[in-house]
């Protein structure tokens, strides 16, 4: 199979982001059953090129054909997909952190539709091929990089893929793992001939040992060939020397090798030290009494196995997180996270790219600089200077987001360093970024330490930049192990080269705390019979695979799960308590010019109404003006002079009432109260007028108030705040599940793996409609014993619709999302679309025959009508399913159109 | 304290803001589509009320009864049978039914006072109670006046002179338009400045800000200047535009001293926010606490339901929330005209609570740094 026909051939490939072109005119074959590299500088489209091949990205212009087929057409992609697997950039990025090893495997396997026992044989075999399994039932978040890479490559090779896409695996990772790594990768490809593996690099030595290469510079490629083929044809005597050499001439010219002149002997200043440091977060011990001192303008090298408690150390030197034990000392002042005059003059750059997204490269450097208050009339200056030493002068304008890591490192970098602090503290700054920057990089480290005497504190994965560090200290699982300049390490090693003295000093380490972390590999077995391929539109193992995982990360995160359910019964309390349509307590005073017994026997009647409270009486039109504009009073009674007299007279009068009408709802109600008093009050006195008639009437109004006889309010509210309630929730759960994977990139593993939008949509879906039915539980629960509301219908009735609404919200929820990329946007999107039309226009307070406009459309559609409808039918009108079918079928009905709304809007791929 | 600092990390936050075109459009539909939608859906207090008449009588009188009831307050009536009147009842389509006997006119000039039956849905209390009192008048008014025709009624003159003030027409959608904005600006401002914070955990970027010479302070006090700025440029458009313009609400009082209400309400709300982002571990939980603390702002302010109707205990509790506040002072200068001499009560409780919940959010915010760095 090997030689003949390539794995993936590209004829005229181009990609652009916007206004830039990420990849022009590329047009290359890729041999198939080999280790093919892709190296070149940072943002040349190393990582474009491969996601087009792995079909995470959509092709824009040109052809990409991958395993015999074009990888645009939907149905080739469905095929082949099972076929590929694809590790994006960053460690772990596609994993899932809360889920353990196992279960991380297993989702994947799952997704590829698996079986039970071919899956527990498949990852039995995988975790002990990789050294995991002692860890099966850790947590991804909580392993180191290299072994979190390791279980990326589990994940990948789950589903005996013929294409293996690696994109910068080993970046950030110690050399330690990165060699187990690549052993790894020997063994796979030993025990499968047939395998093909694309991976991009930033680590030459690596590239060295590939098959064959493909080197890219700005979007197109370089040259192609084995490694001996290149350097023959370059004709220079390393890798790293090809890399250089291939490169185009005005960048070639910028590179000179590293110079850094000894450190000229004098008086030792101390600048950073470090005396019994422990940091423990509960019973892990991160840091464990570590010891140093670092000398200004020395350059400190930290190396040492990912999670050893680098990067904690150094947050603990920054004050960023404080120390459980022991000193740090910067300049001889303890660190003190209160104190800003030791902050000026500390650069930190932290692991992770920490900038804003959001602003452009210049904006985040003008950011900084004003932050650490340089004088306003050198920012611009000091911009552009930096901008010239770290190259990012034609990126002033980019996003920090759109550029590759590479380059954003630099970005960052040069954030660090722009307010010439005196110490930098530097967490892994080159990793992923190209040999020729990375060299320049060091040469501005060097001008740094040895003429401004800069003290420089740096942690690394490189082996040759450790090596021109005066002094590098090897920590490992929390102590420092030895401090030493590179050459005293390799003496007492007796080690050829820094990474050979490294490894050695770790592996003696592992071997005394007795984690078997390289030992006991077996051997990679043949593999099961893989399970017949048939992508298929719809598989439910594969649905499930989502709904599983969906379901343990709700499970591992209680507080998520508990304001999920607690937070309904809360709201329910609060509201079926507090909003009340009953308007009582209403305000009243009277402006009485009359002063008679009749005039006070009018006001006493309104007083001796339950809905009315008496205020003290109003003195003049002045004080009558100003209560009621303060709010004070609700209603205001005039009784003119001589009431009495023209009452007995039987002259027309006319008794003024003002009703406050800013809250109209409020002024209605006091009207129609008022009318009644006032009609009573003239019935009495018709009464006992001399010859007055019987206040018997010509007729009776019998007013008979159905479902609801007492006019209680909870009966009537209760029931509508059932639906209110098992929207919201649920609404916001599903559509912050899916936007989260956008935002925090783990929606890859739906781009790539078979599994198609009805599959991961109802995958989603699934875990929060339980959730809301245990939620519906406890909330009719609540409703039935605590505020006594009867059922007087049907209960399976409501549960049936109950279950039907909560499929609309959730899928409300999805609809929501696949428009949103952000997290905010999702929660402000759901808020406004969820709690307006569901309060308003779905007739919990007016009915949706009474709306108007725009609303009334709204609420003749928006589920929460015709629940609501279901809700009080079978609460309060003692209704069942065959009187409230006309609720029902406008619920079902919305179930497919959502979807069917999602499925379409929903992108298999990124754009 | 460097007022330097605090500038321009609000400049990058209005900056970063306007990068999600997503999260613009959806603050330009809060307060604006969503404002006009909500105000002019809302009906006048009693609008098309849906009502069935069963006519058993057929008479002169109740035929003039029947057509009695027409839009805007009711629908045209539904003349139905005995039998429909439960089943379209129970289906949510009526919430009256009126159902006059056979020989009611008869009765009624023979002086025998029958009984006309008026069927309340009770479960949409408020429809049931304003509209019975709307048809016991109708028939009252109708039945009287046919009578005076036939029999001496004597009567009374003294008459009721009913006037809403500040609202005339109890036009609602006065009420609904800038309730709806009380709503927009505290769901704005909450979800601005807490999911803006969380966002920087979540992106690291807070770190940075940490081991810079910048302090929690101005960190926070950046964030809610440039939050509320934004919140309150919009709510003063939407309010000028949208309900002064479209929607055509006279507003009687003094615009600019709502504002200062609002952005005293925005100090509050904004460090509510931030207050929330420090209690919540991740964007969904934050979710979760947000539709927590919204609902019952809202539906429990006054915005919906008076205030004095509710519990006790309630009442008092919500003297600690902002919007309480905030939705008595909108009302007395928007509606009533009033001056700050009669709101300044409010203003000082906004003033307090905003404090309180400052300081609250700044002890949370030092004591939580540590994870979130």
């Amino acid at each position: 199979m090997s030689g003949s026909a390539p794995v993936a051939r590209l004829s005229g490939v181009g990609l652009r982001y916007g206004a830039t072109h990420a990849l022009a005119e590329v047009s290359v074959e890729i041999p198939a059953g080999r280790m093919a590299g892709l190296i070149g500088p940072d943002g040349v489209g190393k990582s474009s090129l491969l996601a087009l091949i792995a079909g995470a990205r959509s092709v824009q212009e040109g052809r990409v054909e991958v395993l015999g087929g074009d990888i645009a057409d939907p149905a080739h992609r469905a095929r082949v997909c099972p076929r590929i697997a694809y590790m994006p950039q960053g460690l772990g990025r596609n994993l899932y952190p809360t889920l353990s090893v196992f279960e991380n495997i297993d989702f994947f396997a799952r997704l590829f539709g698996q079986a039970e026992a071919e899956r527990r044989t498949r990852i039995g075999e995988l975790l002990a091929a990789t050294g995991l399994a002692p860890f099966a039932e850790r947590a991804a978040g909580h392993l180191s990089g290299g072994m979190k890479q390791k279980l990326g490559l589990c994940c990948a090779l789950i589903h005996d893929p013929d294409l293996l896409i690696l994109d910068e695996p080993t970046t950030g990772v110690d050399p330690l793992s990165r060699r187990q790594f690549w052993e790894l990768i020997g063994r796979i490809r030993a025990g499968r001939p047939g395998l093909s593996v694309m991976v991009a690099t930033a680590y030459m030595e690596e590239a060295a040992r590939f098959d064959w290469l493909l080197a890219m510079d700005a979007g197109r490629v370089l040259a192609t060939g084995g490694p001996a083929e290149l350097q023959r044809q370059t004709g220079a005597n390393s890798l790293e020397a090809v890399f250089i050499a291939l490169l185009p001439e005005e960048k070639r010219r910028a590179h000179k090798p590293v110079h850094i002149p000894p450190r000229p002997p004098g008086e030792a200043e101390t600048a950073i030290e470090a005396k019994g440091l422990t940091r423990r977060f509960g019973d892990f011990v991160a840091v464990d009494h570590v010891d140093f001192r670092i000398e200004r303008g020395e350059i400190f090298g930290f190396i040492g196995s990912n999670g050893c408690g680098k990067t904690t150390t150094m947050k603990m030197l920054t004050g960023l997180l404080p120390a459980t034990e022991g000193q740090a000392r910067l300049f001889g002042h303890e660190v003190d996270a209160n104190d800003l005059q030791t902050r000026r003059r500390v650069g930190y750059m932290s692991q992770s790219f920490s900038l804003y997204s959001e602003l452009t490269v210049r904006q985040n450097l003008v950011l900084h600089a004003k932050l650490f208050q340089l004088p306003a009339a050198d920012i611009a200056g000091r911009v552009e200077e930096m901008a010239r030493r770290f190259e990012l002068t034609g990126l002033m304008d980019a996003l920090p987001g759109t550029l590759p890591l590479g380059q954003r490192q630099r970005l960052s970098l040069a954030v660090a360093m722009i307010h010439g602090p005196d110490m930098l503290i530097l967490d892994e700054p080159t990793s992923g970024v190209d040999p020729v920057a990375r060299d320049s990089f060091w040469q501005s480290l060097a001008d740094l330490s040895r003429q401004d005497r800069v003290t420089i504190f740096i942690s690394t994965h490189f082996m040759n930049e450790a090596a021109r560090c005066d002094r590098v200290a090897l920590m490992h699982a929390g102590r420092v192990l030895v401090i030493g300049s590179a050459a005293e390490l390799m003496a007492a090693r007796g080690a050829a080269t820094l990474e050979d003295a490294f490894i050695g000093y770790l592996e003696d380490a592992t071997k005394e705390t007795g984690t078997a972390e390289s030992a006991a590999l077996a051997p990679i077995a043949d593999p099961p019979a893989p399970t017949p391929r048939s992508p298929g539109w719809f598989n439910p193992r594969r649905m499930f695979s989502y709904s599983r995982r969906e379901a343990l990360e709700l499970r591992r995160d209680p507080i998520r799960l508990t304001l999920a359910l607690l937070g309904s019964v809360i709201l329910m309390l609060v509201m079926g308590f507090g909003v009340s349509l009953d308007v009582q307590n209403l305000t009243f005073a009277v402006l009485d010019h009359d002063q008679t017994t009749m005039s006070s026997d009018y006001a006493l009647n309104i007083a001796g109404s339950p809905y009315f409270i008496d205020r003290s009486p109003l003195r003049d039109y002045a004080d009558l003006d100003r209560r009621m504009r303060d709010g004070e009073l609700a209603l205001a009674i005039e009784l003119p002079p001589h009431f009495a007299r023209d009452v007995e007279r039987g002259d027309p009068v006319s008794v003024g009432a003002w009703i406050d009408g800013a809250m109209p709802m409020r002024a209605e109600t006091v009207k129609a109260y008022m009318e009644a008093i006032h009609a009573q009050w003239l019935a009495r006195k018709e009464a006992q007028m001399p010859g007055g008639t019987p206040p018997a009437g010509l007729f009776n109004l019998e007013i008979r108030y159905r479902y609801n006889p007492d006019v209680v309010s909870i009966v009537a509210m209760v029931p509508a705040m059932l639906p209110l309630l098992l929207l919201l929730i649920p609404a916001m759960l599903t559509a912050l599940s899916v936007v989260r994977e956008k935002e925090l990139g783990s929606i890859i593993n739906f781009y790539v793996t078979p599994v198609t939008r009805l599959e991961f949509l109802l995958g989603k879906q699934l875990p929060y409609i339980i959730l809301a039915m245990v939620n519906f539980l406890l909330l009719f629960l609540l409703a039935v014993l605590l505020f006594g509301v009867p059922m007087k219908g049907g209960f399976l009735t409501l549960a049936f619709g109950a279950l039907l609404y909560v499929t609309c919200a959730t899928a409300i929820g999805l609809l929501i999302s696949i428009f949103m990329n952000s997290q905010i946007a999702a929660i402000f999107g759901t808020a406004i679309l969820s709690i307006i039309p569901a309060i308003q226009f779905s007739g919990m307070i007016d009915p949706v025959s009474s709306l108007q406009g725009m609303g009334r459309l709204i609420g003749e559609v928006y589920p929460t009508t015709h629940f609501l409808d279901i809700s009080r039918g079978t609460f309060s009108k003692a209704l069942y399913f065959h009187d409230l079918y006309g609720s029902f079928w406008p619920l079902a009905a919305t179930i497919p159109v959502l979807l069917g709304v999602c499925v379409f809007f929903l992108n298999k791929q990124e754009r | 304290m460097n007022p330097a600092n605090i500038f321009n990390l609000g400049i990058k936050e209005l900056r970063s803001l306007a990068r999600d075109p997503i999260m613009m459009v959806l603050i330009v539909y809060a307060f604006t589509f969503s404002v006009y939608i909500a105000a002019t859906a809302l009906p006048e207090t009693l609008n098309r009320a849906p009502i069935a008449i069963v006519d058993e009588d057929q008479s002169p009188l109740s035929l003039r009864i029947d057509s009695a009831f027409y839009p805007p307050y009711f629908t045209p009536p539904a003349m139905i049978g005995i039998p429909e009147m439960d089943s379209r009842m129970d289906a949510g389509r009526d919430t009256f039914a009126l159902d006059i006997p056979p020989d009611f006119q008869r009765d009624v000039l023979a002086g025998r006072a029958p009984t006309i039956q008026l069927n309340v849905d009770a479960t949409r209390m408020s429809q049931a109670f304003t509209g019975s009192g709307y048809i016991q008048s109708i028939v009252t008014g109708e039945v009287a006046s046919f009578a005076q025709r036939y029999r001496a009624v004597s009567r009374l003159p003294v008459d009721l002179a009913l006037r809403a003030r500040f609202n005339p027409n109890l036009n609602q959608s006065w009420f609904g338009g800038v309730m709806q904005i009380i709503d927009a600006i505290t769901m704005l401002s909450i979800v601005l400045t807490g999911a803006a914070l969380i966002r920087e955990r979540e992106h690291g970027t807070i770190e940075h800000l940490l081991v810079m010479p910048v302090t929690p302070f101005e960190i926070m006090v950046s964030k809610i200047w440039a939050m509320a700025l934004v919140v309150l440029t919009v709510s003063a458009v939407s309010l000028i535009v949208v309900v002064q313009g479209l929607l055509a609400v006279p507003i009687e009082g003094s615009v600019p001293l709502f504002l200062a209400g609002a952005a005293l309400q925005l100090f509050a709300t904004t460090a509510m926010g931030i207050l929330l982002a420090t209690l919540a571990r991740s964007m969904p939980q934050f979710g979760l606490l947000l539709m927590l603390v919204l609902l019952p702002l809202q539906l429990l302010s006054g915005a919906s339901t008076p205030r004095e109707s509710m519990p006790v205990a309630i009442q008092y509790m919500m003297q600690a929330a902002p919007n309480t506040h905030f939705v008595i002072l909108a009302q007395a200068i928007l509606y009533r005209g009033a001056g700050f001499a009669v709101v300044w009560p409010q203003f000082l409780a906004l003033a307090l609570i905003g404090t309180g919940l400052f300081l609250w959010a700044q002890t949370r915010f030092r004591s939580t740094i540590a994870t979130m760095a």
